[in-house]
């Protein structure tokens, strides 16, 4: 690979990492809080290849018979696995460009247990009838504060829909803590005015009370805590798909 | 020619997208690569700042001459880096070039992902209940660290690292030389980047959760198996404690496993150290990395956990 190939894939790299976090696509992979670093890292690599394109042009002109490209010095032997090597990056810039493959959903989630991490003083629920909480929160009152700061509220949870083994319907959301490679999911079960055939992965918004019901997850043991639902509606995906 | 490619491939792509377990795969792959990206970056730069721009002599100045004592003083060091496993490869790379014994710049190597102050507290956050965790992994990294450095005075083989086959950047201006050394590093590092990422993807995607279950109840095999894990899924080590943290059937000692293996080695660490330091080294430099690692945290589990 010469060196106007590696400028190209650098300016590929950075241009696709750019695309990715100047809109609101990086939010499918990673956590919000990448994104200054993300466009940095973006313009450093744009950077490298006008750099390696401008000194490669003035290596050209200074010196004609140095035109072939192959000046690298580290074309000998078995430096070739280097090289041979570089030309995958073309193909998270493509899967990122062109494929751009949505957040983690149903599929991933189904296949990790729920993961809720032990927490103890629970401050109480803000003002508001009924009052929005996201999964991880609800989750994690219901089954660490046995639902006592739950208690006489109602409450409105926005997540996917996920359908477990025995067929019956979940309440979920991915929770990341840098990028989907450590996703993992928290799960609500849904009983009371639950209709029948709701689709995996589509994104239902639940008003409603916390009940002592709870269930365990299969895959790992976790506790999974019910709500009972008053209320269901269909909604659009949020922007960030995934909890912190 | 490549754009042709792509727009011949995309009908298909997309189709096979539909498939769950491949649009988890490109997700997790994409996550990764994205992820690791700033702080690849990040270690570049410096590793080119290093070579650019910092003179060999001050590390004969801060390093003690005696590898025997550079070692440790070299781990310690890792505090200051605060980044993920991605971004120390290069900088240890560029240490030796610098003149730093191979012993101390790998111990670095070890340290600096595990025991940097953004891992630390992402630990603490995540075993909110466990204090004595965040010594755990603390004290077991630095422990595995300076042994493998002692490791490689004693045992290493200047052969099995791959000469520094970079392109001198001597007689070229600064800026010249600056720019080399980040094109060189990110295009060399960034390929084995994306090849470990395939890697970890295909377990996301593939092997189910639940085989864990069968292995958490042993003693023996459930710190293998999150050892295993650890390598397998290459999880960035300022997220891995999140993940140990939810595999709450397995004992602590498991998990301080699964936290001690991770950001020393995992697939697309061995993939970059393969493209970095040569492949003869990464053969024999990450199985005993394992095996030490797993090793010190069985021991330092069984004393603080």
């Amino acid at each position: 690979m010469n060196r106007q190939a590696q400028a190209v894939i650098l300016l590929l790299v950075g241009g696709a990492i750019l695309r990715a976090s100047v809109t609101d696509l990086y939010l499918r992979y990673v956590k919000e809080g990448l994104r200054p670093f993300l466009i940095a890292a973006g313009v450093l690599l744009v950077a490298a290849a006008a750099a390696t394109l401008w000194y490669e042009l003035r290596a050209r002109r200074d010196t004609p018979d140095h035109a072939d490209g192959h000046g690298d010095g580290d074309g000998h032997g078995h430096e070739h696995a280097g090289p041979w090597v570089a030309w995958l990056l073309v193909l998270p810039v493509f899967a990122l460009l062109l494929v751009a493959p949505p957040a983690l959903g149903s599929y991933a989630a189904n296949r990790s247990g729920t993961a809720l991490q032990e927490t103890s003083d629970f401050a109480p629920l803000p003002a508001g009838d009924p009052v929005t909480v996201s999964v991880v929160d609800y989750a994690t009152r219901a089954v660490y504060d046995d639902g006592k700061s739950l208690a006489g509220r109602r409450v409105r949870i926005i997540g996917f829909v996920l359908v477990g083994d025995d067929g019956a319907a979940y309440l979920a959301r991915m929770i990341l803590s840098c990028c989907a490679a450590d996703a993992r999911p928290v799960k609500i079960g849904l009983s009371g005015a639950v209709p029948t055939g709701l689709a995996a992965d589509s994104w239902i918004e639940v008003t409603g009370r916390y009940t002592a019901k709870s269930t365990k997850d299969s895959v790992n043991d976790g506790v999974i805590p019910y709500l009972d639902v008053e209320e269901l509606t269909q909604v659009p995906a949020p922007t960030n798909q995934y909890e912190e | 020619m490549l754009l042709v490619g792509v727009v011949v491939f995309r009908g298909p792509v997309s189709n096979a997208l539909s498939d769950p377990a491949l649009a988890t795969w490109t997700t997790v792959f994409v996550a990764i690569v994205t992820q690791a990206m700033p702080f690849l970056v990040f270690g570049v730069v410096l590793s080119a700042v290093i070579a650019v721009f910092v003179p060999a002599s001050f590390f004969a100045r801060v390093l003690p001459s005696r590898p025997v004592l550079a070692v440790p003083v070299a781990s310690s060091a890792g505090v200051v880096l605060p980044g993920c496993e991605c971004a120390s490869v290069p900088v240890a790379g560029a240490m030796m070039r610098r003149g730093v014994t191979p012993s101390a710049a790998l111990a670095f190597l070890l340290a600096a992902p595990a025991i940097n102050p953004i891992v630390l507290t992402a630990t603490a956050v995540a075993f909110p209940g466990n204090p004595q965790m965040v010594v755990a992994r603390f004290v077991a990294s630095l422990i595995v660290a300076c042994a493998m450095g002692w490791l490689w005075l004693r045992a290493g083989k200047t052969e099995w690292l791959r000469p520094p086959s970079r392109p001198s950047f001597e007689g070229q201006g600064r800026g010249a030389a600056f720019w080399g050394s980040v094109r060189h590093d990110v295009v060399h590092a960034g390929g084995f980047l994306v090849l470990g990422a395939m890697a970890a993807a295909t377990l996301k995607a593939v092997v189910p959760q639940e085989w864990l279950q069968a292995v958490a109840g042993s003693p023996v095999l459930s710190v293998l198996a999150l050892a295993v894990l650890a390598v397998l899924l290459s999880i960035c080590s300022e997220a891995d404690a999140f993940v140990a943290a939810s595999l709450s059937q397995f004992s602590l000692t498991a998990r301080l496993a699964f936290l001690v293996v991770g950001p020393t080695v995992d697939l697309k660490l061995i993939a970059m150290q393969a493209g970095t330091f040569g492949r003869g080294f990464a053969a024999r430099f990450a199985p005993t990395t394992f095996a030490v690692a797993v090793l010190v945290s069985v021991l330092v589990g069984a004393v603080l956990l």
